[in-house]
């Protein structure tokens, strides 16, 4: 990743819940374009690590850049329209609104209008609107739910509900994405559709950190990947290095290689 | 289907003061529809964005006392020895002051609770109503206290080239009010309909969500409060012409519980909710005051919104609404899904 510019920065962060340490002196970077994976045993912090870098979290200490803006002191919404976009390890969407719905709301950077404009139902506001209906019906069919647009989301299967906030994430226009575990509860197939979707993603340039247990599906699709173990970075490279590593393999294995 | 509803049911209200000679039951139905304005307001805040404002009241009075004071005009002192004099303006620009002046206090209550979510707002807009109150019974020079503002003149509108029309009688005011009512009620469907208010009900779904992609909590719950409490406003300044004597009572904590029985028991977050849980809850006390003295009405009222409450869960219209929806589809296959026609496999 030498040619490659950076997109994000993480810089001495670490993380304190009173006398826990949750993340210690993590330091990392994620290139533009890249597909990073973020690894590591349960509790070891990877779920902690994406809430300082979209604000929902603020570290005890270090600092956190993406494209070259710092971004300490920004709330969540403002992170999210630097191109900055997550989804959560637990099930997140709308669950009372339809897959479709659920979808126009993640549009919403992209479909500010003047609310007078949208009161008075000006021609502005309803070619916005027309746009964004198009564009949630792309969407729906980029990730392969038309069949369910009508539907509550909350009424989905656990691995389609999960692929709604993947949905919903793109629908924000991210520029790097950050997946916590998205194809947890998903079943083979699914995953195998998830690995398609994510290449496809990163191959419109968007760059992405995802946390994963999935190891094969990891290994596969990582460009590059960080292990992170009690809050510390024990080993960073490629799928093929990381393999390879002791300190990793000591870490799955004294977890209970199960889990790996 | 929808369209039709509504327009059947906006030519019925309008035929009322056609056939219904009672006075006393067009007056019923005139201070129920300010009531039920009021209610729609609070829904946009309650059902739309799950704030309750439990002192909301204070925007309907604000309205009220914003709205006499610039048709009465007032004099008072100033600390340092001035003196402020305002002449009567007519109770048009009143209506429309008020409408600015109640959004106004919306903003910064507003301002001071969306930073906090939860019970804090609930707390903040009692508060405020009880200090509104307070000023409004303290200040006498310019609320003449408990004695109250009188002889709050008519609205009259201004008709270019003719003059003016004073709307004196009870039909002219019933008419005013279904207007108005009619235009708060357009105008939150077009809020609820627009991008504005998917962001108001995503973040009511799911906060963390939302604000994930990039939707502004205290942005959106703030434009909300301003929109209802100008709405609240009007309907306050709809009610001092109307009635044309106010005291502080109009701030009374029981008037906002009021609106709240009326927004609930007709569906919090349903568009016609207030609209049918506001006749009936107005319009109670008629069928009530032949039987029971007032202070047992409020028994009955709350038997009532129970009653409801438990035959229809979720409020009237939302409730009915969803029968009628299983109801059919039961019988007829859905429609298939149509989305958008492009051709385009992925977004670009
Ligand atoms: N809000 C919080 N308050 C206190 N402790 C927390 C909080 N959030 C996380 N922790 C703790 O911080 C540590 C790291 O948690 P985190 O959720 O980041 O782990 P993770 O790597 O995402 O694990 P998993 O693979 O199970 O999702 C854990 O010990 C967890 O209990
Ligand atoms: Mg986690």
């Amino acid at each position: 990743m030498t040619a490659r510019s950076i997109a994000m920065t993480i810089d001495q962060v670490a993380v304190r819940f009173g006398g826990l340490v949750a993340i210690s002196d993590m330091s990392f970077e994620v290139g533009e374009g890249e597909i990073v994976s973020l690894i590591g045993p349960n509790g070891a912090g990877k779920t902690t690590a994406f809430n300082v870098m979209t604000g929902f979290l603020t570290p005890s200490a270090g600092r956190v850049a993406y494209r070259n803006t710092a971004l300490a002191g920004l709330k969540p919404h403002e992170i999210a329209d630097l191109g900055l976009i997550r989804t959560f390890q637990r099930t997140s969407v709308f669950p009372n609104d339809t897959v479709y719905d659920n979808l126009l709301i993640g549009l919403h950077r992209q479909g500010r209008v003047r609310l007078l404009d949208a009161i008075l139902s000006l021609p502005g506001a309803r070619a916005s609107e027309r746009k964004l209906r198009q564009r949630a019906g792309e969407l729906l069919e980029w990730v392969g739910l038309e069949r369910r647009a009508h539907d509550a989301a909350g009424s989905l299967s656990y691995g389609e509900q999960r692929l709604v906030g993947v949905a919903l994430a793109l629908a924000a226009e991210p520029s790097m994405l950050l997946l916590d575990e998205p194809v947890s509860g998903m079943n083979a197939s699914e995953t195998h559709r998830f690995v398609e979707l994510i290449r496809g993603i990163r191959d419109r340039g968007i760059t992405i950190l995802l946390v994963e247990h999935d190891m094969p599906m990891v290994m596969t699709v990582s460009d590059r990947i960080v292990v992170l173990n009690y809050g510390r970075i024990i080993a960073e490279g490629t799928p093929e290095v990381i393999r390879n590593d002791p300190a990793v393999i000591e870490a799955y294995l004294g977890h209970g290689a199960g889990r790996a | 289907m929808r369209a039709a509803v509504t327009i059947l049911a906006v030519a019925a209200l309008a035929s009322v003061p056609l056939w219904l000679r009672d006075p006393y039951l067009l007056n019923a139905l005139i201070t129920t529809g300010i009531f039920v304005i009021g209610a729609m307001s609070l829904n946009l805040l309650l059902g739309f964005t799950g704030q309750l404002s439990l002192g909301h009241i204070a925007f309907f009075g604000i309205g009220a006392y914003v709205s006499a004071l610039t048709s009465l005009g007032f004099d008072i002192g100033l600390p340092g020895g001035f003196r402020l004099v305002h002449t009567p303006w007519p109770p048009i620009l009143g209506f429309v002051l008020a409408i600015l002046i109640a959004g106004l206090c919306g903003y910064f209550v507003g301002l001071l609770s969306f930073r906090v979510r939860g019970a804090y707002f609930v707390i903040v807009t009692i508060s405020f109503a009880e200090v509104v109150r307070l000023v409004a019974l303290n200040w006498v020079e310019l609320t003449q206290g408990p004695l109250a503002l009188t002889n709050i003149p008519f609205i009259a509108l201004p008709l270019p080239g003719l003059g003016e029309l004073t709307l004196r009688t009870k039909m002219q005011n019933y008419y005013l009010v279904l207007v108005v009512a009619l235009i708060a009620y357009l105008l939150i469907a077009r809020l609820v309909h627009s991008h504005f208010g998917r962001s108001m009900r995503g973040l009511m779904e799911n906060e963390t969500l939302a604000v994930s992609v990039g939707i502004d909590v205290t942005r959106t719950l703030t434009i909300a409060a301003v929109i209802s409490a100008a709405i609240a406003g009007a309907a306050g300044s709809l009610y001092a012409h109307y009635i044309r004597i106010i005291d502080p009572e109009v701030f009374a904590f029981i008037n906002t519980v009021t609106m709240v029985i009326m927004v609930i028991s007709g569906g919090k977050g349903s568009l016609a909710g207030p609209v049918v849980g506001g006749l009936i809850f107005g319009l109670l006390p008629v069928a009530l005051r032949p039987v029971m003295a007032p202070e047992a009405q409020w028994i009955a009222y709350g038997g009532v919104l129970i009653a409801i409450l438990f035959v229809l869960p979720r409020g009237i219209v939302p409730s009915l609404a969803q029968r009628l929806t299983r109801r059919r589809s039961g019988t007829t296959a859905l429609a298939p899904v149509t989305l958008t026609e492009t051709g385009a496999k992925e977004p670009a």
